[in-house]
């Protein structure tokens, strides 16, 4: 036995590595095909705009006074900064992009019948989530662009009957967009969302593993 | 079983994976390294000659005081300072070039003539012409420039602490 394999079996005998692998990867699924990849590959992104997100958290400040001098700095001033903005940047979007096929595939494909109610539920507090991260992460960058989706992003909800202005006063922390919007959005954006997805995430996957892949339905079904 | 001298299936696929493991961490590993550390790589110039202005400008015999701003850039941060400096042109033709901090604590000194010294309206420190202290607290004389003079042109030599 060389010297890696006694590592690993003293380990696995302690942590039961082996029992992990055979649960979580080596599980039965049917003929399935690359719709089924979707849900993996929106794990993946989630995983990705963290990391990408931890990093810009590096120079990134979240004041008016600072928020979009240190955003051009990561751009021009940092090594790598455009890359690591970049992927932040477009992985949102196409995260939002996969998340939502994932979605659309298990509601084609009745996923989400018995037993997996639970798993869209989950689901769907991932989707509306994922959406969230959208919405308060367009407005770190605190330029024209930022600062006027969010002025008329904060005013929909304002259109509610009765508790709609009180809505739109809480998302902006007072009448208008201000500091406090900012440090808010900033907020939700990197410690809320993310702390609800991935919490999220492990319900949803420990029934994916629980319960199995569904089989896409056939004439019968 | 005897083993074969060719590579296995699985030995071709270890190495294969550990082949393009090693490539993929290359290629996300050394930008994020590169991007967490770039900033202690650039190193602003410490020293840089700002022009004075003609020798003409300075009369002779009378402390005159030359006043600039210079911006320092730290990442999405500017911060300006601002530096007063006397220039004293002697009779003789020699030049002097003084910082007007008081060596006390920093505050501006300022040439009065009736005295004929610089005084610092902080704790009274007085200095003479030579930037000699005269009075007061200050333990040390006026701080000089070193400066060159360029086609009429005066220039001093900042240096940042
Ligand atoms: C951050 C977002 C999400 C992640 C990381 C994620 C992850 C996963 C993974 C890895 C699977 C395994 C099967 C596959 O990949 O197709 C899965 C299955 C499933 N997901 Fe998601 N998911 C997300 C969002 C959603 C949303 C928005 C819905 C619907 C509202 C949803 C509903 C389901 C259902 C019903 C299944 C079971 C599918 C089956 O058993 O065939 N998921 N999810
Ligand atoms: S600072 Fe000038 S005398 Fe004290």
């Amino acid at each position: 036995m060389s010297t890696a394999q006694k590592v690993y079996t003293w380990l696995d005998e302690r942590l039961g590595l082996t029992g992990i692998y055979n649960v979580v990867l080596d599980r039965k699924v049917p003929k399935v095909n690359w719709w089924f990849t979707l849900g993996s590959a929106s794990l993946f992104l989630f995983v990705m705009q963290g990391v990408t997100g931890i990093f810009l958290t590096v120079y990134y400040v979240p004041s008016p006074d600072h928020a979009y001098d240190s955003i051009q700095y990561i751009m021009n001033g940092v090594s790598f900064g455009w890359l690591i903005r970049g992927i932040h940047h477009w992985g949102a979007t196409l995260m939002v992009v996969v998340v939502s096929i994932h979605m659309l595939r298990t509601f084609y494909l009745a996923a989400y019948k018995y037993p997996r109610e639970v798993t869209w539920l989950t689901g769907v507090v991932l989707f509306l989530a994922t959406l969230s991260m959208g919405f308060t992460g367009y407005l770190l960058p605190w330029n024209q662009r930022a600062y006027w989706a969010t002025t008329v992003g904060t005013e929909i909800p304002g259109t509610a009957p009765l508790i709609g202005p009180l809505v739109t006063r809480v998302l902006r922390g007072g009448a208008d967009l201000s500091a406090v919007t900012l440090a808010r959005f900033f907020s939700v954006h990197i410690w809320f969302l993310p702390a609800i997805i991935a919490a999220t995430i492990g319900i949803h996957i420990y029934l994916v593993i629980r319960l199995g892949i569904s089989s896409i339905p056939d004439k019968d079904d | 079983m005897a083993k074969s001298p060719h590579l296995s299936r699985r030995e071709f696929g270890a190495i294969l994976t550990a082949f393009l493991g090693t490539v993929i961490g290359a290629v996300v590993g050394l930008p994020a390294i590169g991007y967490i550390i770039s900033p202690a790589l650039k190193t602003q110039s410490k020293e840089a000659w700002v022009p004075l202005g003609p020798l003409d400008n300075y009369p002779v015999g009378v402390p005159t005081l030359f006043t600039f701003t210079r911006t320092k850039v730290n990442g999405w941060e500017k911060t300006v300072n601002s530096y007063g400096v006397y220039v004293f042109r002697k009779e003789g033709g020699e030049i002097e070039a003084f910082s007007n901090l008081c060596t006390h604590l920093s505050c501006r000194v300022t040439w009065q003539a009736e005295a004929g010294e610089y005084i610092c309206p902080c704790h009274d420190g007085h200095f003479d012409t030579q930037g000699e202290v005269t009075f007061g607290p200050p333990p040390r004389p006026l701080d000089k420039y070193e400066f060159k003079i360029e086609d009429g042109n005066l220039s001093i030599l900042l240096r940042e602490a």
